[in-house]
């Protein structure tokens, strides 16, 4: 089995809502894949489908190879979930609640657990009512990370931690990935996604609207070139896969298709390059693209 | 007090009344309204001076019946609608009252909302006031409805019933007020007001049981008793008005001085820190760690009700002194024995009736942790949907068996007689709670938007078992109570369809509910 996760046209709605609108998702065994979107892109309802927290309206959905409805129990004692928002009992001490899970889960490394504990900085005795954000999600990251599964679905996993907890949360992936333990991530944090994800999908309005690794999708967006030249440029413009050329003087700002590139700097060095910057495009800009598109387009 | 901590006390109320705009009309309609039109139910019941005469004599001569409502101070119209309905609106409305405060107040502490808002220009005793101006609103309406309903009946009687019943609300509502300072928890400052609530129940019945003219110390002790005390329409005492408003001032006096001394979130009872490490480890140990503390609370409360009422079994049928026509009438009911046997009768049934609240807020609690976010992390561990629901079941229908015993067990304790028939009575009580606790699953399962109008239902139940053979309903309306067709017991013999038809309507329902849930898409 290769594939850890793969969903096929999931469909599903709530009232008049679609909150899955034939969305498509596939995790290679072993990878740590982002899963971006908007809010209200459907991520959360993509999730729970996989848990079995909901049954689709139609789509096929396979986790580990079992369908995730019928195989719920089987399939959740290989895989460890932490939401966004995690909410406690207000009267079980996180220790407690970290056990509790382990055991429902079937288990939990106590030695593993001790040393997360120590890592992430929580004081298990303290109770529900009395950690603050972050230390309640700390609460089911130690308890996701303690235990010894196949697949972590990791919602939102990091909000309200402070970035030195964030660099432990990091850590802790990677140790997952290096363990052959595949890794879903979904998440707002754009420098997360970038260190710690092999591929990532995009969802929006409950579509997939793009997957694969950071460099294919890197390649299908602009770069920003500027350059300063020994005489006015020509041409530029009509060069295909460039866009918002701005000429002052000497100097030129464009942006270019990645893979049209190498046409814009043949142009450029015809005129003379004296200076050149070229920027490939961040995750944001990546990003704003996806979540901007539909927007124009409709 | 200066004015600075009142701040935004205007904004915070009509953010309360907005939030209740459907609770607080509806419970004051209800709860006004039975009494209002109780007059034309009563009137048309007993429609001759004569039998009016008759009923007061009977009620007042039967013990049972005088713990249920107080003794009958006035035969007249407007005075057996004071006596059949004062005492249970006034429970009413300390209900509605207890629930607006705590909801206001400590459940918004809990929640981190009321954080948001004390960030704003509001004043350290905005939130106590707004939630108690809330209370006092839904007290207003209905000892207006009540006043305006009854006016015909003679406007004094109408105004002193009107202000008893909205008097004790205030009195509750103020209570909540204290324990919402003392708790952390919005769960708690609730059961203990209920518990003060039904304490003050408790010792009303018991000190009426005991004497038919209400002079019992008992009675005086109690603002329920207050309430029966004002006698509306039965040459009315106003001055016992006093002793309510007294208690609403103390109350809320020291409720104040708290809550000008507390960090918001914060109550006076610390929180200790827990084990580092746990030994819960299936869904069933964790509903017991959620419940017990509920359960035991309510265990103490029946034991204690049973030990309460068991002590006045033997008082029952002697009251009936030397007046002659109470003599004939008691002598109808079938002497010494029967009474007896009615009496606890009455009582088991009163239990039973208080045991279904157990029960469906035991099931509902389940359906809470659905709600709150907090199951759906749990069952995306390997634990399937119906092992974590029989946990809670387990403590909802297994509970209520033990409460009930407790209660017979306390009944046969005071009452010092053959155990057998009072526990097997309390025993016979559990095909009905059963059943609405069964309507909690069924409806947590298949409409769990709904599942919380199950309080409805059984508040319902309630009302018809207690109040409803003085309405002069139909029987088919009375039916439609579980606990309607149940066998009176203790009684000649128990007739065994009703018991073994009932049980079954509560597994199918149960059955029913655990299956849709099992289909269902969970809350998020």
């Amino acid at each position: 089995m290769t594939k850890a996760i793969s969903v096929a046209g999931l469909h599903k709605s709530f009232g008049r809502t679609h909150a899955l609108d034939d969305l498509d998702l596939t995790v290679d065994t072993g990878e740590v894949h982002g899963f971006l979107g908007p809010n209200g892109a459907g991520k959360s309802t993509t999730i729970r489908v996989l848990l079995g927290l909901l049954r689709p309206d139609s789509g096929a959905a396979a986790v580990l190879g079992k369908d995730p409805w019928q195989d719920a129990v089987a399939l959740h004692r290989r895989i460890a979930y932490v939401p966004g928002d995690v909410t406690l009992w207000r009267n079980l001490s996180g220790g407690e609640v970290i056990d509790l899970y382990g055991r429902l889960r079937g288990g939990l490394d106590k030695t593993r657990r001790a040393e997360l504990v120590e890592r992430f900085e929580l004081d298990p005795t303290k109770k529900g009512r009395t950690y603050s954000k972050g230390n309640r999600q700390k609460v089911a990251l130690v308890a996701a990370f303690a235990s010894d599964v196949d697949l972590f679905v990791l919602d939102e996993p990091t909000s309200g931690l402070d970035p030195l907890m964030e660099e432990v949360f990091q850590s802790c992936v990677r140790e997952a990935r290096d363990r052959g333990r595949t890794v879903l991530l979904s998440s707002h944090i754009l420098s997360e996604v970038e260190t710690l994800c092999d591929r990532v999908s995009i969802v929006r309005k409950g579509r997939t609207v793009e997957s694969g690794s950071l460099a294919e999708l890197r390649h299908l967006t602009r770069t920003s070139v500027t350059a300063e030249l020994a005489a006015p440029p020509d041409g530029l413009v009509h060069l295909p896969g460039v866009h918002d050329v701005s000429v002052t003087g000497l100097r030129v700002r464009l942006q270019v298709d990645t893979d049209k590139l190498d046409a814009v700097l043949r142009a450029l060095t015809a005129s003379g390059v004296r200076s050149l910057t070229s920027t490939p495009p961040t995750l944001e800009e990546l990003f704003l693209r996806h979540y901007a598109t539909d927007e124009v387009a409709s | 007090m200066s004015t600075v901590t009142l701040a935004g006390t205007g904004t915070l109320t009509r953010l309360a009344l907005r939030r209740d705009r459907l609770m607080i009309p509806l419970w004051a309609l209800v709860t006004g309204g039975m009494v209002a039109s109780g007059a034309s139910s009563l009137e048309g019941l007993y429609d001759t001076a004569a039998a009016r005469a008759e009923v007061a004599a009977s009620m007042t001569a039967n013990s049972s019946m005088r713990a249920l409502y107080g003794p009958v101070f006035d035969d007249s119209v407007g005075g057996l609608v004071a006596w059949r309905f004062g005492t249970f609106a006034a429970v009413l409305a300390a209900v509605a009252s207890l629930i607006v405060v705590v909801r206001h107040t400590r459940e918004e502490e809990e929640t981190g909302r009321q954080e948001m808002l004390s960030a704003g220009a509001v004043g350290r005793r905005a939130p106590l006031t707004a939630a108690l101006l809330a209370a006092l609103a839904v007290n207003t309406a209905v000892a207006l409805i009540v006043t305006a309903g009854l006016a015909g009946q003679g406007t004094a009687g109408a105004l002193a019933l009107g202000l008893a019943i909205g008097g004790t609300g205030m009195v509750f509502a103020t209570t909540a007020a204290l324990a919402a300072q003392l708790t952390e928890s919005a769960r708690l400052a609730k059961g203990l007001t209920a518990a003060a609530l039904g304490l003050a129940f408790a010792l009303r019945a018991a000190g009426d049981s005991g004497t038919a003219d209400g002079s019992s110390l008992l009675t005086w002790l109690s603002p329920i008793g207050w309430a029966e005390h004002v006698r509306a329409f039965a040459g009315e005492r106003w001055w016992v008005l006093l002793l309510t408003a007294g208690a609403i001032l103390i109350q809320t006096a020291a409720a104040y001085a708290l809550t000008a001394r507390r960090d918001v979130g914060a109550s006076f009872l610390a929180t200790r820190p827990g084990p580092a490490e746990g030994r819960l480890g299936s869904a069933g140990a964790l509903a017991w760690r959620l419940q017990r503390g509920t359960l035991l609370g309510w265990s103490l409360g029946f034991l204690l009700g049973g030990l309460v009422f068991g002590g006045m079994v033997e008082g029952a049928a002697d009251l009936v002194g030397d007046n002659e026509q109470a003599r004939e009438i008691f002598e109808r009911m079938g002497g010494q024995s029967a009474l007896t046997e009615a009496f606890l009768a009455t009582m088991v049934s009163l239990f039973g009736m208080i045991a279904a609240l157990f029960a469906v807020g035991s099931v509902l609690r389940a359906h809470g942790e659905e709600t709150s976010g907090r199951a759906e992390p749990l069952l995306a561990n390997a634990l399937g949907r119906l092992r974590w629901a029989a946990g809670h079941l387990v403590i909802a229908f297994g509970g209520s068996v033990l409460i009930l015993l407790l209660a017979g067990l306390g009944l046969t304790l005071s009452y010092g007689h053959d155990p057998a028939p009072i526990l097997g009575a309390a025993l016979a009580q559990l095909p009905a709670v059963w059943t609405l606790a069964g309507l909690a699953v069924l409806l947590w399962g298949a409409a769990p938007k709904a599942a919380t109008a199950t309080w409805g239902v059984a508040g319902l139940c309630l009302a018809l078992g207690w109040i409803g053979p003085a309405l002069d309903l139909p029987q088919t309306a009375l039916n439609l109570s579980p606990f309607a067709h149940l066998p009176k017991l203790p009684g000649p013999e128990p007739t065994w369809p009703p018991i073994l038809l009932l049980t079954a309507v509560a597994m199918t329902l149960t059955a029913t509910g655990l299956a849709r849930l099992r289909r269902r898409d969970l809350l998020t």
